[in-house]
């Protein structure tokens, strides 16, 4: 594969407007497909969950989920969006081997949520607002396995397998406005987006918002204006990007590569591209020779949708506190700075930080723990923080902290003691005998003994210098093996001086 | 007992409850008769000789240990190919589907089964219903009981030649724009066309999703009525099947035969398909016109509607089929059954091995109309002449409603002309499309029709159907008028019109 | 008269997957010409103000409970197959060599 020319970002931004789109697909964790009953659920054996109507046999006909219905229509409202008083299925008509009737059950021109709007923060603070032009029902296609050729990948293939049991899965596919006015922002603006996307769906309990599974994917648009013009330029759709940080990067290669062929004279081929994770490129995809015209007519097998107004109302009265208000609300109860926040929302770590505030912690040492050395171990062990421990567990190991019967170093040992399977805070603490020593008897013997062996120290204190104890402290510590409560070991050492 | 196969449905369903005769019995006569008589008429696919005669036994057993049993329990029944049966081929006439066993029944055939319907084997018909003389079938023609030389009629021409010739007391149909009531026309039977979403679709192999509907085909008022009360009903797994609960048709049929309805109904002829026009044979209007003559006779009040939209039936009807059944029949790709054909150069892909096969594994009327359908459909094209037809549709609802505030039913021929002759038209589609005018309008509307027998055309000796028509839901009514017409007429023939049809040769093969 | 070409008969059977013969383009080209002349006239009634039909009999809102039913056994599924690795369907390469 040939290589791009890629324009140095910067002068990219300064010689062209980025203005960018996205199209998010949904998969809804229904307990079955979109279209008939067969199980929603991933990971299973190849086929077993397929019947006539997913599987496009002959005879087979659809019947419409109803719980899914209900899902795009809380999403519809999370979005901002209107929701349609009547809308109908389309049939998107294109052979492709794991579109198993070789059309896609979807909707045209009547989705059942339109005209909404999310606002996103990114991290400087800016917020953006992204207008939704759409939100719509579809099924997904099945599974292809490409076998023979070097990489699994489609090219070079000898042969293809098919599995259909993610055929029929339902789908919502939200579609964006132009986004223009981002400006250097875009990559980001792109990310900030697709995670709000995904912090949503995963708020309305609506999906497994899993990227890693293919839960939640997004398709970029993006394309060049040069400065000072008018028009838009022609746009390129970067396929299945599948990670947050793809998306940023994607965004971001488009633009360079976008640049490097318009400054060179070439122009830009309307098409879609593919993502390469390894390589950070993308490479254009297969031409479709079908994409101008897949004959979309309403499904006739199918009645239209007219959800009654007082079941949009039922529905809007089910949604949770959406996300962004809930950010909002949580970073002022918590007092954290705009950077301190991020770095919790970014750790994906607000539930967990909410619980253990909620247990009992305070919220900046809730934080400290979570994106600290908790993140710092879950990066290790390649785990999520939030699977370590339970809230509970921090909580309890702060409040000992707060109250003088650990250190630090010691809620260290014991926060490891439970991640490795040790027990409760409490039992860890027992067996590794980890309480700070709070008995005076053997500070005040160990203090005496350092006070002996550094008389200048004392002299120093007895004139009122105290911040020579400091010298002590050290000795003290390490005679008690760090089970000393420092704070107090102070005190102890200008009581003995004085 | 004399011959089980020139008993009705009915009839044989009354023996064999006394039990005069076994299921047993009556599904061996059948297959007996199958074996004499099919190779010169062709309605048969399939055959399911042991399969059938296992479940007859089956029956028989039940009825010895007195289990309940539907009132059709041990009749034997022809389903045509259109059909999933998952026992059986269903290759809806085609060359892509040969030899294809579904993993399931269709919603009616699993209702029949578990009625105690006895499935004798699948009925020929035009590839994936696309024809009005069963000449498109992949697997030859099916000829017409009445003379050998005419085509039976589609594309339910496989089941209709079945009833005439009685290789079975019953079958099933699909009706798309005609194909259960013109067959019927041409070959002395009846058959029923249901409100639209009165019978469940699922497991009928869609030609036009929005006009399909599965229906009875059989030599009477009353076993139709029979069989509709077996297969009727809601389906969900239909989204389009009616939810309500209906009335028996088998009542409705029965208190038709008993007379006295026709007094006082208001019956509708539409001038529009009335026999007048163009293209209407002369016989086909004189006994029309006979049998308008007879309801006005007893009591019936004749008026005389218009619907001055059906001039575009044709038409509109020409754009849905074909747009729809472009995208139904695109699964029909090689990958997940049927036929797969390789490309004979060139590289191999999926995609040539798609159009490959496609190419070899349908009919010429299958690529005409799929290729129409694919351009009704195109951008560009789509509110033309797709989006024009489906107001079509709303103008023909709209002449339906407005008759039907005056008449409760509507008569017509059921098809313009007698039985044609095999090859006659298959060189030229769009008269073959013209000569379903009568039956289409009915599918655009949804709502129900049935064809009966009312005679011998003059000049050619062959039958000739009347079409009924009533409003959407009223099926019932189809039931009641024409058993009663039904019963008037064999009254004045002394018996069944079956009864004239000439004697086929049984000696070969018996 | 209707634009059908030899070009666009084409065109729709790519679209539409299915390979013809010279021949069989040349008969559909002009048996579809004299099709799409009849059907075309559904234009002359097909006014603005006249709604579409796409059911013949208007229902709304036919929704299904979301509970798993019964799907078909492998074996089932795959029982069609014109040819299956394992517990999948097998085709031919998406892309040529080429590419």
């Amino acid at each position: 594969m040939a290589k791009d020319a890629l324009l140095d970002y910067d002068t990219a931004i300064k010689l062209y407007e980025p203005v960018i789109g996205f199209e998010v697909h949904v998969e809804l964790n229904t307990r079955t497909k979109m279209f008939c009953g067969c199980a929603n659920a991933f990971g299973q054996g190849a086929n077993t969950n397929t019947c006539p109507t997913c599987l496009g046999l002959p005879g087979g006909l659809p019947q419409v989920n109803g719980k899914a219905i209900e899902s795009a229509i809380r999403l519809g409202l999370a979005l901002g969006c209107e929701i349609a008083e009547n809308c109908r299925f389309a049939r998107k008509n294109y052979f492709y081997p794991d579109l198993a009737k070789n059309f896609q059950t979807s909707q045209y021109d009547e989705p059942i949520a339109h005209d909404g709007a999310v606002v996103v923060e990114l991290e400087s603070g800016r917020e953006i607002e992204i207008l939704i032009e759409r939100a719509h029902m579809e099924e997904d296609a099945g599974k292809l396995t490409h076998v023979g050729g070097a990489t699994g990948r489609i090219q070079g293939a000898d042969h293809s397998l098919v599995d259909f049991n993610r055929g029929g899965v339902p789908l919502i596919e939200i579609v964006t406005r132009i986004i223009d006015g981002a400006e250097a922002d875009a990559p980001e603006v792109g990310r900030a987006y697709v995670g709000a996307v995904r912090d949503l769906v995963k708020a309305l309990g609506i999906s497994n918002a899993r990227m890693e599974e293919g839960n939640v994917r997004c398709d970029a648009n993006v394309s060049l204006r040069p400065r000072g013009s008018g028009t838009l330029g022609t746009r390129t759709e970067t396929k299945n990007v599948n990670s947050l940080r793809s998306i940023e990067r994607a965004v971001r290669y488009e633009i360079q590569r976008q640049a490097a062929v318009l400054e060179s004279g070439g122009t830009i081929t309307q098409e879609t591209r593919h993502w390469h994770e390894d390589s950070g490129t993308t490479s254009p995809g297969r031409p479709k020779s079908d994409a101008d015209d897949y004959r979309y007519f309403p499904e006739p097998d199918l009645v239209p949708v007219a959800p009654s107004r007082e079941w949009v109302a039922e529905l809007a009265g089910t949604l949770p506190e959406l996300p962004a208000s809930r950010r909002k609300r949580l970073r002022a109860a918590w007092g954290f700075t705009a950077l301190e926040f991020q770095d919790v929302v970014n750790g994906d770590l607000l539930d967990a930080v909410e619980a253990t505030v909620a247990a009992g912690a305070a919220p900046a040492d809730a934080r400290k723990w979570w994106t600290g050395e908790l993140t710092r171990i879950a990066n290790v062990q390649g785990v999520e923080a939030s699977e370590l421990v339970t809230p509970g567990q921090v909580a309890e190991v702060a409040a000992l902290v707060a109250s003088g019967d650990l250190t630090d170093r010691l809620a260290r040992q014991v926060l490891e003691g439970v991640i490795a399977g040790e027990g409760s805070p409490a039992e860890v603490i027992e067996r590794r005998g980890l309480r700070v020593v709070s008995d005076d008897g053997a500070l005040i013997a160990a203090i005496d003994q350092a006070l002996a062996a550094q008389p200048d120290v004392l002299a120093k204190i007895r004139d009122g210098k105290v911040q020579a104890a400091g010298a002590v402290i050290g000795a003290v510590m390490r005679a008690m093996g760090g089970s000393a409560d420092a704070a107090r070991v102070r005190e102890l050492i200008l009581e003995r001086a004085g | 007992m004399g011959d089980l196969t020139r008993l009705s449905a009915a009839a044989l369903a009354a023996a064999l409850a006394a039990r005069e005769v076994s299921a047993v019995e009556a599904v061996q006569a059948h297959l007996d008769r199958i074996a004499a008589v099919d190779g010169d008429v062709h309605a048969f696919l399939h055959v399911a000789s042991d399969a059938a005669l296992a479940a007859a036994a089956g029956i028989d057993a039940q009825r010895a240990g007195g289990e309940p049993l539907g009132p059709l329990a041990g009749v034997p029944i022809a389903i045509k190919d259109v059909l999933c049966t998952y026992d059986m081929p269903s290759t809806a006439g085609s060359r892509i589907l040969e030899g294809w066993i579904p993993p399931y029944d269709a919603t009616v055939v699993a209702k029949l089964r578990a009625a105690g319907l006895i499935p004798l084997g699948k009925t020929n018909m035009d590839e994936f219903a696309m024809g009005s003389s069963t000449e498109h079938s992949a697997y030859g023609p099916t000829h017409n009981p009445w003379d050998l030389a005419r085509t039976p009629g589609g594309s339910g021409g496989g089941s209709a030649a079945a009833l005439a010739s009685f290789q079975a007391p019953l079958a099933l149909g699909s009706d798309t724009g005609g194909s259960i009531r013109q067959p019927a026309s041409v070959t002395g039977t009846v058959g029923v066309k249901p409100t639209y979403g009165a019978v469940s679709r699922y497991g009928a192999i869609a030609l036009a999703s929005s006009l399909d509907q599965v229906g009875p085909v059989t030599r009477t008022m009353l076993d139709a009525g029979l069989l509709h009360d077996v297969i009727g009903g809601h389906d969900p797994l239909d989204s389009t099947s009616l939810a309500e609960s209906w009335p028996s048709m088998a009542d409705a049929a029965r208190r038709g035969a008993e007379g006295g309805i026709l007094s006082g109904l208001k019956v509708g002829v539409v001038r529009e398909i009335a026999g007048t026009g163009a293209g209407f044979q002369a016989g086909v209007r004189t006994l029309f016109e006979q049998s308008i003559g007879i309801l006005a006779a007893n009591g019936a009040e004749i008026i005389e509607v218009s619907a001055p939209s059906f001039e575009y039936a044709v038409a509109a009807y020409y754009l849905i089929l074909p747009a729809e059944a472009s995208s139904n029949l695109a699964r029909m790709d090689s990958v997940r059954f049927g036929l797969r054909v390789q490309p004979s150069d060139g590289p191999m892909t999926v995609e040539r091995a798609m159009s490959a096969t496609r190419g070899a594994g349908f009919g010429a009327e299958v690529k005409r109309r799929i290729i129409l359908g694919t351009y009704a459909l195109s951008a560009g094209y789509y509110d033309a002449y797709y989006g024009s037809a489906q107001k079509v549709r709303t103008l023909i609802q709209r002449d339906f409603a407005a008759a039907f505030g005056v008449v409760d039913v509507l008569l017509s021929p059921s098809s313009p002309t007698t039985a044609f002759q095999l090859g006659s038209l298959v060189d030229d589609p769009l008269a073959m499309y013209l000569n379903d005018i009568t039956t289409i309008p009915a599918n655009l509307a949804g709502i129900p029709g049935a064809s009966i027998p009312i005679g011998l055309a003059p000049e050619d000796g062959l039958p000739v159907g009347l079409q009924l028509l009533a409003p959407a839901r009223a099926d019932a009514r189809l039931y009641e008028v024409g058993a009663a017409i039904e019963t008037l007429l064999e009254d004045r023939w002394g018996g069944p019109l079956l009864a004239q049809a000439p004697a086929l040769n049984t000696a070969k093969e018996a | 008269m209707s634009e059908i070409n030899a070009d666009l008969v084409r065109h729709l059977a790519g679209l539409a997957r299915i390979d013809l013969s010279d021949a069989e383009v040349a008969s559909l080209t002009s048996e579809l010409a004299v099709i799409v002349d009849s059907v075309a006239k559904v234009v002359e009634v097909a006014t603005p103000d006249v709604p579409a039909t796409s059911h013949p009999l208007p229902l709304l809102n036919v929704f299904r409970d979301d509970e798993v039913r019964p799907s078909l056994t492998v074996e089932q599924a795959l029982s069609g197959a014109p040819a299956r690795d394992g517990d999948r369907f097998t085709v031919a390469a998406i892309l040529d060599e080429e590419v």
